[in-house]
């Protein structure tokens, strides 16, 4: 296969045996967790900052402006230079709030989009944590931010928030399942959790194209929940800047706000990653059927840049519908989950486990 | 334990308490400084009580030190977005007690810059509308098109918003000699934008969803509250002053009236977007027949109307402005009433929002497009 | 019922992309942008000539001004943005003569209605045509109108 000149697992491996050779396991394992939490670290802030700006920016071409264009070429430190202004702002202490609580709310959604990094496949044997349950697990761990949202609009004593968080609790808990729904699709397809195999699986064809109706259907119903859970327009209600200011967060200053903010943005890119893993085969190139010569041209792209590439769609998928759709009401909402999505979701994986038996697929 | 009750007590006094939060006056959605008292049920809205005056600046006491032709500046600080309107009322008014004609010329550009002021207040409440249910593109579509109106007027009347072009008896400088040229060529491009504000907002289902029956106003209700304006044609209240009191040059055109009947926010959405087009057709009509003569009269250096009570009434962006000037013979005014249709159609809120949720309660106040300095004086 | 809940998804999706159809389109033509970098274009910045910038006392080469010290503007100015300080000179002939010694504007206070401009007899005053008219400080915003030294331009009553 001429794409395993691009395995990065021979590194990582022998990374790991120099270690092994150097030290007790246990401590092997240790420095292991420490480079790769510095990478993800050090990942997360750029991919962060450099989101917050490609918003900015494509929202500023879709509304015929020009958007962040002064700090450095074409604007693109403006997040750095914002990033700087909000560490050096006051943290602003609301009183009778609670404090305990208040502290650690954007912890607690930071850390949620940081865990649910370490089981997506950047690339082959590019992969912190390949879980044999690994849909599971990001889907689990990624339904912990909104304890975080619960609580920082619980605890900063403000009715603003308290509605956001209640709105938002309701919204992320009803969209979780339709999001959980559309894996199972995928998963019955591929017959596995673990992601590692999915993205092998789609070797000669991605899902979306394999999957026949069920999992064009799966996807488009993914993308709307997952927008549902991240929080984002047309579904940022728990924001909904035009009735509640700033919903769970308004009370928030400097870097704290920065943690909610840049949380968001990490968690529409973790949702887009899972998306073009799932259905679009995460860093598989593009194969189609018996085009050696087509094929064999794709696999020279490096399967990282694939993966960048297929998120970075979904991204701009994702940042179209916040940019053009009005925000849909609580109740609405909940109607379009119970009454349309579940009942479709819940048709998709007969169909699909239907097509499956059969055989019908590819 | 002291002071623990029993569960069922403690539920029914949480139910008895009121969960009353302020919207405003610093609020992304109330367009200025207006505050909102809710009261509300989990997300229901119970009763609205709004509180204006937060920006009430002595306008009608001012005007009582001044003399007529120095008002004009005065009615452009009220509802800023249909300036021109209001100058026209105290213009009319004026010239009604002095019982003068103004020059056909003069009655032609007025009106035409009447509608373009028209077009660009609704294309700016068409920005904010979309805005407020959160379509945050629609904001700088409308501002982007609006910015062709407001260049027009610059070039004429040397101000964007505030343009003091009306004086009694005429106006303040001939118009620009492109200005015809360039009110056609916006109108041509705006036909061709139009379409697309239907593509982004008005066809879009949530937008549907977010606005067909809701905050319904009856017609009883519209009269009795004194809804006028768009708003009030929503509810199927006909109170077009332009075509049932005809002034300036409104009775050599042909335009009809909208109404629509449901009393919803999408009906008050639709009379405004179905506006914009007669708005158009209006200024066609008359842009290439714009008489010649006199832009203004020659009036004298000081205006003293005779002792007397004067009432005019226009319709303006927002419904009927009505200026009410009591006169004792001197070249002050007595006392100056200005009827902002804006207080009476926020009046009606409560009635419109109650037992809605806030979010509608957003798009209701954006569908009544308040002015604030107009409601607060 | 269910063609029409199958029907309705369906049309909704349409509406929904039509409107995606619109703001993606604008997103791949740069070209419709028009916002403008503005410290940048500030030379091909033209304000239109009836621009109602601060109120101007026009002055000719020789240092000339038109103003006759009449106050009819300080009159008709609403807001008292005008004020005017006269002096009585002694002309040639040995008379004595109104002629302003400052032309006092304050720039804070006035609304540009323009009533002083155009009630002036003589024709003195005039808009100009700068916009930017922001300053750190509020005492900078009163200012004299008549240059150091100018005199009436002859003919001028």
């Amino acid at each position: 296969m001429p794409f395993d000149i691009y395995d990065l697992s021979t590194f990582t491996h022998w990374i790991d045996t120099s270690l092994r050779a150097g030290m007790s396991p246990f401590w092997a394992v240790f420095t292991e967790f420490v480079l790769v939490g510095v990478v993800f670290l050090a990942f997360y802030a750029v991919v962060g900052l450099f989101l917050v700006y490609a918003e900015r920016r494509i929202c500023a071409f879709m509304q015929c402006r020009l958007g962040p264009n002064r700090v450095g070429p074409g604007g693109i430190f403006q997040t750095i230079a914002d990033l700087i202004k909000l560490l050096f702002k006051e943290l602003i202490y609301i009183k009778n709030a609670d404090k305990i609580l208040f502290n650690i709310a954007p912890f607690i959604v930071i850390i949620a989009s940081f865990l649910a990094l370490a089981a997506i496949p950047f690339g082959k044997g590019l992969q912190a944590m390949d879980f044999n349950i690994g849909i599971f697990y990001v889907v689990a761990v990624s339904s912990i931010g909104v304890i975080g949202i619960l609580l920082a609009g619980w605890s900063s004593n403000s009715k603003y928030s308290l509605i956001g968080a209640l709105r938002s609790g309701a919204q992320i808990i009803s969209y979780e399942l339709s999001v959980g729904l559309s894996l199972i699709v995928i998963v019955i397809l591929a017959g596995t959790m673990q992601l590692s195999e999915i993205v092998e699986m789609q070797r000669d064809g991605w899902f979306i194209f394999t999957g026949h109706l069920p999992a064009v259907i799966a996807f488009i119903i993914f993308m709307i929940a997952s927008t549902a859970e991240i929080n984002r327009g047309p579904f940022d209600l728990a924001e909904a800047e035009s009735e509640l200011t700033a919903g769970f967060h308004t009370e928030y200053s400097g870097i704290k706000f920065a943690f909610f903010f840049l949380a968001e943005y990490m968690n529409m890119f973790i949702v887009a990653s899972i998306a073009a893993t799932v259905f679009w085969g995460g860093w598989m190139p593009l194969h189609i059927g018996s085009w050696e010569g087509f094929n064999h041209a794709m696999d020279f792209i490096p399967p990282f840049i694939w993966y960048l590439g297929k998120t970075a769609v979904i991204i701009y998928l994702i940042m179209l519908f916040k940019w053009t759709f009005p925000r849909l009401r609580i109740d609405q909402l909940l109607t379009l989950e119970w009454k349309y999505l579940l009942p479709v979701n819940l048709f998709n994986v007969l169909l699909m486990a239907f097509i499956v038996l059969k055989g019908w697929h590819f | 334990m002291e002071g623990v009750l029993p569960i069922n007590q403690v539920v029914s006094e949480v139910e008895q308490q009121e969960y009353i939060i302020n919207m405003g006056p610093q609020h992304p959605s109330t367009h200025g400084v207006l505050r909102f008292l809710l009261s509300l049920k989990g997300e229901v809205v119970q009763y609205v009580q709004p509180h204006c005056g937060y920006i009430h600046r002595g306008i009608e006491k001012m005007t009582e030190k001044i003399t007529y032709p120095q008002i004009i500046h005065l009615t452009d600080r009220l509802d800023y977005l249909s300036a021109h309107m209001n100058n026209e009322a105290v213009s009319l008014c004026v010239e009604n007690a002095l019982q003068i004609e103004v020059p056909e010329r003069v009655k032609y550009i007025r009106t035409i810059m009447a509608e373009l002021s028209r077009l660009a207040s609704h294309q700016l409440w068409w920005a904010a509308f979309g805005m407020d249910l959160g379509a945050l593109t629609t904001f700088f579509y409308g501002l982007r098109d609006r910015e062709y109106i407001l260049d027009i007027f610059e070039q004429t009347t040397g101000s964007r918003l505030t343009q003091s072009y009306n004086c009694p008896g005429g106006l303040m400088n001939d118009i620009h000699p492109d200005f015809q040229k360039k009110v056609k060529e916006f109108i041509k491009n705006f036909r061709k934008v139009l379409p697309e504000y239907n593509q982004l907002l008005t066809g879009n289902v949530i937008f549907h969803e977010r606005t067909k029956g809701i905050g319904l106003l009856s017609k009883e209700d519209a009269i009795s509250f004194g809804v006028t304006g768009p708003s009030g044609r929503g509810s199927g209240f006909s109170c077009d002053l332009r075509k049932s009191h005809p002034y300036s040059a409104y009775d050599k055109v042909d335009f009809k009236e909208i109404l629509y009947t449901e009393g919803d926010t999408f009906a008050r959405y639709q009379v405004r977007m179905d506006e914009m087009l007669e708005s158009m057709n209006i200024i066609e009509q008359l842009i290439d027949n714009i008489p010649e003569g006199d832009y203004a009269l020659k009036m004298k250096a000081i205006i003293k109307l005779p002792e007397g009570e004067y009432y005019q009434r226009v319709e303006s962006a927002r419904g009927e402005f009505g200026v009410h000037i009591i006169s004792d013979g001197n070249k002050n005014p007595y006392r100056v009433k200005f009827r902002s249709p804006n207080f009476s159609n926020l009046s009606a809120i409560d009635s419109m929002a109650r037992g809605f949720k806030i979010a509608d309660l957003v798009a209701i106040s954006g569908s009544l497009d308040l002015v604030i300095p107009d409601l607060d004086k | 019922m269910f063609f029409n809940y199958i029907g309705g998804i369906f049309k909704g999706i349409k509406t929904l992309l039509t409107g995606m159809k619109v703001t993606s389109s604008y997103f791949f033509r740069p070209s419709k942008i028009v916002t403008q970098k503005y410290p940048e274009n500030r030379k091909e910045l033209k304000m239109f000539d009836s621009f109602k910038g601060e109120v101007i006392l026009t002055h000719n080469e020789n240092n000339e001004h038109k103003c006759t010290g009449c106050g009819i503007c300080e009159i008709n100015c609403p807001n008292g943005s005008i004020e005017i300080v006269s002096m009585f000179i002694t002309t040639e002939d040995g008379k004595k003569k109104k002629a302003i010694d400052k032309h006092i504007y304050h720039l804070g206070m006035c609304t540009f209605c323009a009533l002083c401009v155009k009630t002036c007899p003589s024709n003195a005053l005039d808009f100009g045509k700068d916009f930017e008219q922001a300053v750190f400080d509020r005492a900078r915003l009163t200012k004299i109108l008549n240059k150091e030294g100018s005199k009436l331009m002859k003919g001028v009553e």
